[in-house]
């Protein structure tokens, strides 16, 4: 029997995927598990391995070639085997349209399983018509490309919102949230008109929702799910239609560096023969990760019907690659020293460069850090990573005079920039938390103990 | 093309069927010297002789169960009901021995026959004479039903029901008989329509009619009406309940995102239940307003002419229906 | 002897006067010299066949090789055999549920029909039928079918497909005595009379419609229930084999040559429960009359005796006969457990002879 290469989802996001070289030519002898090709995805790249034995028959898109998720790419079958039908068109496609199908169950299995811890406290019958739900679109065809990511919406009064499956449909392919929508259907259902006119009117786009990648801690995280409140509800709501999907807003703290200089100083001495060198960068991401275990209120995500506070920080760290963006994860970076972290984002932004990353890699984050220091910007805004709430876009250090009990001091000082999403942080709690930080780098014997 | 009756068209495809294959005979109440008591079978005993076009006794499960037998040995019988309403004392013999045949013998005997008759509602001939029997039929497994609308599906049908190797029931419309349109001359060679084809009767972009058998007729009365108010109907006749074109349903629904389905028949587990069944699960994402079916009313039907009215389905409601599928009221 | 009872009601009297084979027939006046002795045997041989056949499915049915409804021929098998025994190959048998000894008689085989009891591939009817329905085509064997009196309007419309064609077949249609209380029945034989049709219906009468009395549930005489059609009826010992199979002999030519229909009354009991999930006696019958029934009236003890008597068979030759007919009982056995069941694909295959081009036939939604 032959065995279709299809385009693998190889990152959670990943819609397409370029070849990048075959590592398997025709008439090589393949068997299970092997690596045939090198494809990259929108983040990295990944190996493609075999799901069948035989020999590579057929190659359908070349190298440097581009194929969506679950399209045939090549063919592996016995040496003699008829394989005409598998390398047409239309069998293909019919095949990949099993496969994605096939593919759901899994999926529907982990929303089945996040919108029953979400909705735990909800009332019942709302339960069951989130279950409904899920089952419906289990037999919808053809297979949405992607799950929705956002949470079922909830209207402000938490009721479920009314919308045809349709409209439905289309608001997610056009970015739209349920919740911006007015609907002009039966008991305000929400119609295919009401989204076509938003388009054209142009309400905000949800310019990233769609591409949110969807978080599902493992069992052995520790987290809590606060229910929303109703006026946490319209808060959210308001400032979604205010200001776009994610209501973003911005607090810089000025910081003294003058005395972490030294003691980095003094630690990188200690540390040389270990063959460690200590970053600036590398002391703020774990500065940042004690302050945020002191304030779990910003470590955390928007779960559309509820804010999840996490009580383990794992910390995005951008790092700049050469064609765009990558944030790997420092897992449950609170836990962890300055030496561990050091090493741990040397290597992983090396092979981030290298897009060698793994997705496990670079998904998870509860909070994010990005650092332009290193290019001379004094000071910036970040945009936050969705579902995170938070992301410090932290500056230059420079020499700068400042005011101390009426009279100059030069000071090494540096700003930090956080932006934050309203939904889940407020003003103050944001404050809060950047006085912890601030206090933290102001005081290298806490940071570097 | 030439215009001819359903009746005519139908008595074509019987004499055309019987002249090509001397294994197909008609028998039923009424079929032979009376002509048939709708004239379907008008001259067909003149011309194939009283072996072949058999009158019988009132006795519809036993003639339907004869049928059965001869189909078993060899022969190709045509059972006529006089109406399908008759055939509910035939539907023993209909469901437990033609529709399981082929089955319980594992594949010794199949049942080359066709069971016809009008079904459905005519006019003030009440409860018993007026009712719609799709839903008997297309149950069970083992058989097919073909619903025609119009005198060429008529007659493509019924010459494709009569070469069906499997028990086809055949229903046409009481009310249809007299109704004109074109159909292809027989000069022009064997017109047959293969069974499972549903056919789009008119091409619309705002929501879709989806229907079978006469009811195809007050579809298109319906989308005329709607066209004047700027609204674009498409009509699907489904032609074949079973097989059933679920692609062309799909299709349609795709198109239009708007369904009514349309029966002469009651609501509770009717044609429209498993269309609107079908649309769910498998155009879902397509639907922009729940699928409506319009139906008879849920009782038996009654004689006096305002509450005939009442209870069949009508262009009024069928508009109302579509309106509120396109929100429009 | 027993008294063979024969009755007709002529259509009129012309015909009746112009029809030579038209009178009743005195079918006691027949005896064994009719049969040479390799006939005899071969009688023998055939209702210990069944019995044992049938013995083998009752001990299956009880450690559960076989399921649902088993209707067992024990104490008829002398109908079976009387009716089908002189028929042509060409000739058809259409039977209800109680069928597994017919199809024997029709020439059936033993292992394909024991392997459909128990629901195997193998099976006459791929074991998609089970022991309610055994089908042999080949064979001509119509079918066992599973609603009471409704095989009767089939072996009418098989009487007009030999009409149609004509053919001078003849088809037998066996039926219970409680079969003739259902309108199927008095349909098909007004209309088997109305057009002549070759049938021979046969109600094996055998006192009881599973728990109930013949006596309870009709108030004339079975062989009575088939007057008012024009169709000649019959009452003949269904117990003894000599005298079923000289006088189906003899109708069957009868009919070939153009008699139409007939209605037999084969007299005979039932020795086990209505199925295998039935009580043997209990409320509705003694079980000092089955004990009775089985000692007089069992048609292999009916026809031992008569063999005996005549000496034409001795003891031994006797217990030969019933060594090699265990033997093939034990081989359908083996033959059924042999076979394997139907494979998961068998589900869906023989619903439909034609699958059309077009539309969906299964809408269960599992082909998606």
């Amino acid at each position: 029997m032959a065995t279709k290469v299809h385009m693998e989802a190889l990152s959670p996001t990943m819609e397409e995927g370029q070849i990048v070289k075959w590592l398997k030519s025709e008439g090589d002898q393949v068997s299970n598990g092997d690596v045939l090709a090198e494809i990259e995805t929108d983040k990295a790249t990944m190996e493609l391995v075999a799901r069948g034995e035989g020999i590579l028959r057929k190659v359908l898109v070349e190298e440097g070639g581009t194929a969506p998720v679950g399209d045939v790419i090549a063919v592996i079958g016995d040496e003699d085997e008829d394989i005409s039908d598998l390398v047409g068109g239309d069998a293909a496609d019919d095949e990949s349209g099993a496969e994605e199908e096939a593919a759901e169950p899994d999926d529907e299995g982990a929303e089945d399983e996040e919108a029953d811890v979400a909705e735990a406290e909800d009332e019942e019958d709302e339960e069951a018509e989130e279950d409904e739900e899920a089952e419906a679109d289990e037999e919808a065809e053809p297979a949405p490309k992607k799950k929705e990511a956002e949470a079922p919406a909830a209207a402000e009064d938490g009721e479920r919102i009314k919308a045809s499956p349709l409209a439905r449909r289309l608001a997610q392919e056009e970015g739209l949230e349920l919740a911006s929508l007015e609907g002009s259907g039966p008991g305000g259902r929400i119609v295919k008109r009401d989204v076509e006119k938003a388009v054209e009117e142009g309400v905000p786009a949800e310019a990233e929702a769609p591409e949110v990648p969807t978080f599902e801690p493992d069992a052995e995280e520790d987290y809590e799910d606060i229910p929303l409140s109703q006026m946490r509800k319209a808060i959210a709501k308001r400032l979604v239609q205010s200001i776009g999907p994610i209501p973003h807003f911005f607090l810089t703290v000025d910081v003294d560096m003058t005395r972490m200089v030294e003691a980095r100083a003094q630690v990188n001495a200690r540390l040389e023969s270990e063959g460690v060198k200590i970053s600036f960068n590398d002391i703020i991401l774990k500065a940042t990760a004690m302050a945020l275990k002191k304030h779990p209120e910003c470590n955390a995500h928007w779960g559309g019907d509820h804010v999840r506070r996490f009580n383990r920080v794992h910390l995005g760290v951008a790092v700049a690659i050469e064609d765009g963006l990558i944030t790997p994860v420092i897992r449950d970076a609170h836990r962890k020293g300055l030496a561990h972290i050091a090493q741990e984002v040397r290597e992983m932004a090396g092979r981030a460069r290298d897009k060698q990353l793994k997705p496990e890699e670079y998904t998870g984050a509860t909070f994010s850090v990005s650092n332009l220091g290193m290019f001379g910007i004094e000071e910036f805004t970040a945009v936050i990573n969705p579902p995170e709430a938070g992301i410090l876009a932290v500056g230059g250090m420079e020499e700068r005079p400042v005011a101390v009990d009426g009279e100059l001091e030069l000071q090494t000082r540096m700003k930090i920039t956080m932006s934050c999403d309203h939904r889940v942080i407020d003003g103050a709690q944001g404050s809060r938390f950047l006085q912890t930080l601030t206090a933290i780098l102001e005081e290298p014997l806490v940071a570097l103990t | 093309m030439p215009e001819i009756t359903y009746r005519e068209a139908l008595n074509q495809a019987l004499a055309e069927e019987m002249e090509r294959d001397d294994s197909v005979f008609l028998l039923g109440e009424e079929v032979a010297e009376y002509d048939g008591a709708y004239k379907v079978s008008k001259g067909l005993l003149d011309q194939f002789g009283p072996q072949r076009v058999v009158d019988t006794p009132i006795s519809e499960l036993g003639f339907a169960g004869l049928g059965v037998g001869a189909a078993m040995t060899g022969l190709r019988p045509i059972v006529e009901f006089m109406t399908f309403n008759f055939s509910i004392l035939a539907l023993d013999q209909v469901i437990n021995s033609a529709a399981k045949m082929y089955y319980m013998s594992g594949g010794q005997i199949s049942l080359p026959m066709v069971f016809r008759g009008p079904t459905g509602a005519a006019l003030q001939l009440s409860a018993q004479h007026s009712q719609a029997c799709e839903t008997w039929y297309v149950h069970a497994p083992g058989i097919k039903l073909v619903t025609p609308g119009t005198p060429a599906d008529a007659k493509g049908l019924l010459k494709a029901s009569i070469r069906d190797d499997d028990p086809v029931a055949f229903m046409e419309g009481e009310l249809l008989y007299n109704l004109k349109g074109e159909v292809p001359d027989p000069e022009d060679g064997d017109f047959v329509i293969p069974l499972g084809k549903a056919e789009v009767k008119r091409e619309g972009a705002d929501v879709s009619i989806i229907t079978h058998g006469k009811m195809v007729n007050l579809a298109m009365q319906v989308a005329g009406k709607l066209e004047k108010e700027d609204v674009d109907v498409e009509v699907l006749d489904l032609r074949t309940l079973r097989p059933l074109d679920v692609e062309a349903i799909l299709a349609t629904v795709r198109k239009t995102n708007r369904a009514v389905y349309l029966e002469e028949g009651w609501p509770y587990v009717g044609i429209g239940s498993q269309i609107v069944t079908t649309i769910q699960e498998e155009a879902f994402d397509y639907l922009d307003a729940p699928v409506l079916r319009v139906t008879q009313a849920d009782v038996p039907m009654p004689y006096a002419k305002n509450l005939e009215k009442l209870a069949k389905p009508d262009a009024d409601r069928v508009v109302a229906a579509c309106n509120r599928v396109l929100y429009r009221d | 002897m027993p008294e063979t009872e024969t009755k007709k009601k002529a259509k009129d009297e012309e015909k009746a006067n112009g029809d030579a084979n038209g009178q009743g027939k005195e079918g006691s006046g027949e005896g064994l010299e009719r049969f040479d002795r390799e006939q005899l045997h071969h009688f023998m041989r055939e209702m210990l066949l069944y019995r044992r056949f049938e013995e083998k499915a009752e001990e299956a049915y009880a450690i559960g090789k076989i399921g649902g409804f088993c209707h067992l021929h024990i104490g008829q098998e002398a109908v079976a055999l009387g009716f089908i025994g002189p028929l042509r190959d060409e000739d058809y048998v259409i039977t209800a549920y109680r069928d597994h000894t017919q199809a024997l008689a029709k020439g059936l085989e033993p292992g394909p029909v024991m392997a459909e009891l128990f629901g195997r591939d193998g099976g006459v009817s791929r074991g998609k039928g089970g022991s309610m329905h055994i089908f042999g085509v080949e064979q001509r064997f119509m079918g066992g079918h599973g609603i009471v009196g409704a095989q009767v309007p089939l072996a009418a419309g098989m009487g007009w497909s030999i009409k149609y064609r004509e053919e001078d077949h003849v088809c037998v249609c066996f039926l219970g005595d409680a079969a003739v209380n259902q309108g199927a029945f008095h349909e098909a034989m007004n209309m088997s009379a109305v057009w002549e049709l070759p049938v021979i219906y046969v109600v094996e009468n055998n006192e009881y419609g599973m728990g109930t009395a013949i006596e309870r549930v009709s108030a004339v005489p079975i062989v009575e229930r088939g007057e008012g059609y024009g169709v000649p009826t019959h009452t003949v010992n269904g117990q003894d084999i000599i005298e079923t199979w000289s006088f189906v002999e003899d109708l069957v030519q009868e009919v070939r040559d153009g008699a139409g229909p007939q209605y037999v009354e084969a007299r005979t009991y039932r020795f086990k429960g209505h199925s295998m999930s039935d009580p043997v006696s209990g409320t509705y019958r003694s079980k000092d009359e089955v004990e009775e029934k089985k000692e007089k009236e069992d048609p292999i003890t009916v026809l031992r005796e008569r063999l005996f008597e005549a000496e034409l068979m001795s003891q031994d030759e006797l217990e030969a006969l019933d060594e090699e007919v265990r033997k093939v009982a034990d081989e359908a056995v083996e033959f059924a457990e042999d076979s394997p069941f139907p494979s998961d694909e068998e589900l869906y295959t023989h619903v439909y002879a034609e699958l059309n081009e077009h539309g969906r036939l299964f809408l269960d939604g599992r082909d998606r």
